[in-house]
């Protein structure tokens, strides 16, 4: 069973992000980190860049494969989580504690998931 | 002929029986209901046998011109060692095909590694790919490297003394995709390096140059990476390998990303291919490379092994995001160029250089003489531009050449298709060019001086 955190919001792309005022933490879900297997390299946006919600931010690199990151929401890259340039097993270790980018003036999309509707949606997937 | 289809007519039955179907036909039912299928075969005439193909393949081969080359324009008429054709004609080189299950093709990953580190030496850059297709298709894959590398930017200066062939595959890799070329003007048969600072905007991804340009001229790149990299673009150069050995690398310039054509080590002019093209970068850009990576480690005894260790970009690894194209690769031009260079070395690689050059500037200082031609002084590599009084006269001229056997050198014209250009040729030596060819060539076009 995976691990949800309740007080995150959720996206069917398998990331959480949490909201503060105009700013989100961005990271990846543990359903994602287990799907991908071992992490060996995570490629981070540049800071000062601007996404709309749903663009490629960030990939994620596993013995298995590459996937995309998608912003969760429209906003301004305002720090990115540095550590995993040379640590990207954080991910597998602590998914939730080791965020990857956060994100500045944000406008907050309507499909994002609380932990109840992830954890449903997770059921759908099995 | 045999047409090589390895599976006989009862290996067919037993697929189809086993999939359930009654012939091969029905497979593609669903294609022929949608309109999908061609609805008479194509108009290919019957196999004919082998010896009626070997007899229609030499009678076409005799229809070729036999010369002595003063041609390039990209592809030059090097010395190879028979031991590159011959031991590149090994079974297992010629006949091998891309290694999917890629670590038991212990030999080609090695070949592989070997050209790898062959072309990070040449360019004192730490990262070299397995190849690209040519030097064309390596100059628009580091345009698109350039590109895609800033999220804001999507602008790139190239230089108009890049190879037109080159400049061509750019313009058609960026068509459609919302980036934009601009071209750094020239000046004197150089880049105008002057004009750089104006032509650069917030949307400037990064600058490409070659040298020896165009013309076969060396440019004088000193100050130009401080330039790129005072906008934090990034600097790429494309350079004839075997001119590394006796002029300033990539690296050494401060490029970011190093490309082009491997012909000059090893491979036969063939009419312009098949070459391999070359890259290799900074280490910053190991992830954004296109192709694949070979690394050397060692297996679970210890010894020497051989992995493909990245292939970031390719479509086997990214899916429909992948980035680049390239899976396949030029393995047995890489392998001609390893052989190449492990035959002369990087001693013997300068003095094909040296040589080179030096009788090229022999063959200038004669052609210098003659009252209706132009020649530029620059420092060049091994080839340089001859203008004339008159397009006449060069046809004329190129005429005489070709009457005794000789390729005069290759119109700028069928290069540029600009209008200055018409009057000019592109005259190229190498070091397998004799003394007497080059005093013969004197000798015709001096009998043009009356007329």
């Amino acid at each position: 069973m995976s691990k949800i955190i309740d007080g995150l919001l959720y996206t069917k792309d398998h990331e959480w992000l949490k909201i503060e005022g105009t700013e989100a933490t961005v990271g990846i879900s543990d359903y994602a980190q287990s799907s991908l297997g071992e992490i060996v390299y995570v490629e981070l946006p540049v800071v000062d860049d601007e996404f709309s919600a749903k663009e490629e931010i960030a990939n994620v690199e596993s013995v298995k494969a590459a996937s995309a990151i998608y912003s969760p929401v429209s906003g301004t890259v305002s720090e990115v989580n540095e550590d995993l340039s040379d640590n990207p097993e954080l991910l597998n270790e602590d998914c939730y504690s080791n965020f990857i980018f956060k994100l500045k003036d944000i406008k907050k999309e309507e499909d994002l998931l609380d932990a109840d509707a992830y954890r449903e949606f997770l059921k759908t997937l099995d | 002929m045999y047409s090589y289809i390895p599976h006989t007519s009862g290996d067919e039955e037993k697929m189809l029986d086993t999939i359930g179907v009654n012939s091969i036909d029905e497979l593609f039912v669903d294609l022929k209901e949608g309109g999908c299928l061609l609805k008479d075969y194509l108009k290919i005439n019957e196999g004919i046998s082998e010896e009626e193909v070997i007899r229609k393949i030499k009678r076409l081969a005799n229809m070729n011109e036999q010369g002595t080359s003063f041609l390039g324009a990209g592809v030059y008429d090097h010395i190879i060692p028979s031991a590159v054709l011959s031991l590149a004609s090994l079974p297992g080189f010629v006949t091998s095909y891309t290694p999917y299950q890629a670590e038991i093709s212990q030999g080609i990953l090695q070949a592989f590694f070997e050209f790898q580190t062959m072309i990070c030496n040449l360019t004192s850059l730490p990262v070299s790919n397995a190849t690209l297709y040519d030097g064309g298709s390596a100059a628009a894959e580091a345009a698109s490297l350039i590109l895609s590398s800033k999220r804001a930017c999507n602008e790139i200066i190239v230089s108009s003394t890049v190879s037109p062939f080159y400049l061509e595959c750019i313009k058609t890799w960026i068509t459609g995709t919302g980036n934009n070329l601009v071209l750094l003007p020239e000046k004197d048969g150089v880049s105008d390096f002057d004009c750089l600072e104006s032509l650069i905007t917030d949307k400037t991804a990064g600058v490409m140059v070659q040298t020896p340009n165009k013309y076969g001229f060396f440019e004088d790149l000193t100050g130009v990476s401080s330039i790129v990299h005072s906008f934090k673009g990034l600097f790429a150069i494309s350079s004839d390998p075997l001119s590394l050995t006796i002029q300033k690398s990539q690296g050494q310039w401060g490029a970011d990303i190093a490309i082009g054509d491997t012909q000059s080590l090893g491979i036969p002019m063939a009419f312009g291919g098949p070459t391999a093209g070359y890259m290799a970068v900074n280490s910053s850009l190991m992830r954004k490379i296109p192709g694949r990576i070979v690394g050397q480690t060692v297996d679970n005894q210890g010894k020497v092994a051989y992995v493909l260790t990245l292939q970031a970009r390719e479509q086997h690894i990214k899916r429909e995001r992948a980035t680049s194209n390239i899976c396949s690769n030029e393995a047995l031009i890489s392998i001609m160029n390893v052989i190449y260079t492990s035959q002369l070395g990087f001693k013997g690689m300068r003095e094909a250089a040296l040589q080179s050059r030096s009788k090229a500037q022999y063959l200038l200082e004669g052609l210098d003489k003659l009252s209706f031609v132009n020649i530029k002084k620059r420092d060049f590599f091994l080839e340089f531009p001859v203008e004339f009084d008159s397009k006449e006269r060069m046809e004329k001229f190129l005429l005489a050449l070709k009457k005794k056997g000789i390729f005069g050198g290759v119109r700028l014209y069928q290069l540029t298709k600009k209008k200055e250009d018409e009057a000019t040729i592109l005259v190229a030596v190498t070091e397998k060019r004799t003394k007497e060819e080059m005093d013969e060539y004197l000798e015709i076009v001096g009998g043009l001086e009356n007329d």
